[in-house]
């Protein structure tokens, strides 16, 4: 134990190692955070929820924070809704017992480009007879322009951008664009200011009322901007950390131990079980371990824990077995082993007791670097598509972008959010494991 | 500084007995090489048989095969007039029986253990019939061509990268362990844990920089479009083409095989002879050739030929994420078409490949270090 700690001490004088083990600290705080923010099945609804879960987040859009590093500033996503407490509903009643109901959205438009898109969904509560909803917008500098009307069913959704009759009234341009465009100008320049959307319904029944909500899509969205299907990054990136840390350590772990027991059985009884042991190692050596994962992926399961389990089994007869060989080989000889068996303990003893404890100084620095390569090793799958069915991961997520041609279409964020997170968790661990090897193989302190 | 100047001095150890040295190094070698060949063979004729069974586990590829086998023979019944005109239940059992003639005929009546030998030799030749839905770009079925017709852009790809990989890690290696403790010295060892990453990474952020935003280099692929005519111009669009997936390769191998490879000369030059040979005036060069490299050269094969294997094994991703029209790449794309054959096809010349550079790596191992005999214990430091 206080060797543990002398070793721990001396760790922190490397600065590299204090910077990984800080990042390591973030990510598990993060993963935990998000274990508990965003539990799975959470996760899950919100990453395969369907266009309901996402109707309301743009297509394609970067981060908001990109807008800190432009200087022009891209449209934020507005989100305004009847049941806001802010948005306030008039109620007349009309001498027919017709009811008028009139609400207004505000839109605070201080940006340098157009949104993507602007949507109105309508939900109409009535018996018989429809609700008719007519739209007006009102410009900064008093403009009003008349938007559209038309009777509200059940449920409805107005796209802006749809309504061929609005883009000839703003002359014939794209109308969720022109909308918000100086008059007059070519290309379309926006006005900024306060626009005010207002909203007047007649309803024709007791009980009958609208609920809408107006989406202006904007350009930039979240902290993780969102995909082709309007999913927002973020829950992926953010589970991503979990699932990456969680597959990187079980595979780190389950290998370098069975690795290390197989080899020091190996060792311990020689003749032909040491004989064996070298050659299954040989024949590992050559059988390529991403066509057999991606095998296995593509014939049987494509479950994380499947490809885990698979990883595990073909890294047992690594190249680590000839290194841990090559030492225990030593370790073999020593006069404390050979008090050992004078005393007469067991085999089983000997090795798990007295050979194996021996090499872990070796062994820690060594399952710590090997996490990064797991945690890429899932990743390349995920590229490939291979990636697990349900959970959201940063390998799918390059994938998706791969796949929609991002880097094509200068969506970099898609691909650089994932591929940083990757990157910083990969260093980490490998900067942990170089630190880790100086601390605890003496041997190479001096070099 | 290429391999064969090293070979010719005689290692350090072997020094004392450099008459008789040279006159049987070429039976070792040679004997070494035999035995090599033959275990390796052996190796792969395992490795292979255990793909075939992965492949096989289950009967999963036997069920979709039977499943095609019953399509394909149906529609071909159904767009037979003759056998259209026949009643109901005739033409129901001579769909069956076209059914079990052509399980026969591809041999899925026999039982599992019978059939996996046969697969087995046949994925040893790449005897693996036709691909289910991809063809070549000859317009060819057959999965050996699939497989073969792409063999040399990858082999062009990699055996570039490595042949630059090993001997700029050398020269790198060689130069840091003269300034050891420089700065230089400090840059590689504090980027030696980039290497964590592998090469289709860097080669991401390559693509983003160079062909998204700089746009002076190709996004992908191996030549450009249309196809350059005369050789020189294939060649100059092959080379260029070819600077990003190098230069990812490079990216994510170097630093730590030079931080790696520095350390073995740094303790192979602690070593008593070489403060013997300072001692007795030798010049820097010398000593560096004939006192360190050569003894450390084994040690680096050894290092060398894991590293080849992870390249290796990683090409089906880092051929897609560069569009490279190699073996990856068709693996990759294989599994989007769900096509056993070439599957199977691309992971055999998987094997292959590994083991052929273990073969290379370990005839090179043989020539540079004395002590390799045969039989016993093989002298390959751990």
């Amino acid at each position: 134990m206080k060797s543990l700690q002398r070793s721990f001490k001396e760790l922190l004088r490397y600065p590299s190692a204090v910077a990984s083990l800080a990042i390591i600290l973030v990510l598990l705080i993060v993963s935990a955070y998000t274990l508990i923010a965003i539990p799975y099945g959470e996760a899950i609804v919100l990453w395969r929820g369907g266009e309901n879960i996402w109707y309301q987040s743009p297509k394609n859009a970067p981060p908001a924070w990109t807008n800190f590093f432009t200087s022009k500033k891209l449209v934020e996503t507005m989100i305004f809704n009847t049941d806001d407490e802010d948005i306030n509903k008039t109620y007349e009643v009309s001498e027919a017992g017709n009811q008028t109901v009139t609400f207004e959205f505000p839109i605070d438009y201080q940006f340098d480009t157009f949104p993507q898109e602007l949507t109105l969904f309508t939900k109409g509560t009535f018996v018989e007879k429809a609700p008719f909803i007519s739209i007006v917008l009102v410009t900064p500098d008093g403009r009003e322009i008349r938007i559209t009307d038309f009777a509200v069913q059940k449920t409805g959704t107005y796209r802006f951008s749809q309504d061929d009759r609005l883009a000839r009234r703003v002359g014939n341009q794209f109308p969720h664009e022109a909308i918000f465009a100086q008059p007059g100008s070519d290309p379309l320049v926006p006005l900024k200011g306060e626009y005010v959307m207002k909203l007047s319904l007649v309803t024709f029944e007791a009980d009958s009322d609208v609920d809408a909500e107006l989406v202006v899509y904007g350009q930039v969205y979240g902290i993780a901007g969102t995909d082709h299907l309007r999913r927002d990054l973020k829950v992926a990136l953010l589970w991503g950390i979990p699932v990456a840390l969680a597959f990187g350590l079980l595979a780190a772990l389950g290998t370098t131990i069975t690795t290390m027991s197989i080899s020091a059985i190996g060792t311990w009884y020689g003749g032909w079980v040491d004989e064996l042991i070298q050659r299954i190692t040989e024949v590992n050596l050559v059988l390529p371990l991403l066509p057999i994962l991606i095998m296995v992926g593509t014939f049987y399961d494509r479950s994380i824990w499947t490809i885990l389990g698979v990883t595990i089994l073909f890294s047992i007869f690594g190249g680590g077995i000839k290194t841990y060989r090559a030492i225990f080989m030593q370790v073999k000889e020593s006069p404390y082993i050979e008090a050992a068996r004078a005393y007469g303990a067991g085999s089983g003893r000997i090795i798990f007791q007295y050979l194996v404890p021996r090499i872990i100084p070796m062994l820690i620095p060594q399952l710590v670097t090997l996490i990064p390569s797991y945690v890429f090793l899932e990743a390349s799958l995920a590229v490939l598509g291979l990636g697990d069915p349900v959970l959201p991961t940063w390998g799918k997520v390059i994938q998706d972008a791969q796949s929609n041609g991002a880097l094509y279409q200068g969506l970099y964020y898609w691909v650089l959010e994932p591929a940083v997170l990757l990157m910083l968790t990969g260093l980490a661990f490998a900067m942990l494991g170089f630190s880790l090897d100086r601390v605890f193989n003496p041997r190479l302190r001096g070099i | 500084m290429s391999a064969e100047t090293q070979l010719a001095p005689p290692g350090a150890e072997a020094a004392p007995q450099k008459k008789s040295a040279s006159s049987n190094a070429l039976t070792r070698v040679a004997k070494y090489t035999a035995v090599r060949v033959f275990t390796l063979f052996i190796t792969i004729v395992v490795g292979v048989y255990l793909t075939v069974l992965i492949a096989n586990m289950g009967g999963f590829v036997d069920t979709i095969r039977k499943g095609e086998i019953r399509e394909s023979v149906s529609a071909r019944t159904m767009s037979d007039p003759v056998l259209r005109a026949l009643p109901p239940d005739v033409r129901a059992a001579r769909l069956e029986e076209m059914v079990r003639l052509e399980e026969e005929r591809l041999g899925l009546n026999q039982p599992f253990m019978l059939r996996s030998f046969r697969y087995l030799a046949n994925a040893l030749t790449l005897n693996l019939g036709r691909a289910q839905n991809m063809t070549s770009d000859s317009g060819s079925r057959q999965v050996r061509l699939i497989i073969l017709e792409r063999l040399p852009a990858t082999l062009v790809l990699f055996a570039t990268a490595d042949l630059i990989l090993f001997f700029s890690s050398i020269f790198i290696a060689l130069y840091l362990s003269r300034r050891y403790g420089s700065f230089l010295d400090k840059v590689i060892i504090a980027l030696a844990p980039t290497s964590a990453a592998p090469g289709w990474f860097y080669g991401i952020f390559l693509i983003v920089i160079f062909a998204a935003l700089l746009k002076v280099l190709p996004f992908g692929g191996m030549v450009g479009t249309p196809v350059p005519e005369t050789t020189v111009g294939y060649i100059l669009s092959l080379l260029e083409h070819m600077i990003l997936p190098v230069t990812a390769i490079l990216v994510s191998a170097i630093f730590i095989s030079a931080y790696s490879w520095r350390t073995f000369f740094l303790i192979y030059s602690s070593e008593d002879y070489v403060e013997m040979a300072k001692a007795k005036g030798l010049t820097d060069r010398d000593i560096e050739r004939r006192y360190v490299l050569r003894p450390t050269l084994p040690t680096i094969i050894t290092s060398f030929t894991l590293l080849l294997i992870g390249l290796w094994t990683g090409a089906p991703i880092f051929e897609t994420v560069f569009n490279w029209p190699g073996l990856g790449q068709a693996l990759f794309k294989a599994v989007g078409l769900y096509d056993t054959p070439v599957i199977v096809g691309s992971t055999v010349i998987f094997a292959y490949l590994l083991a052929i550079s273990v073969f290379l790596l370990d005839f090179i191992y043989a020539l540079v270090d004395p002590r390799v005999k045969i039989g016993g214990s093989q002298g390959r430091p751990a």
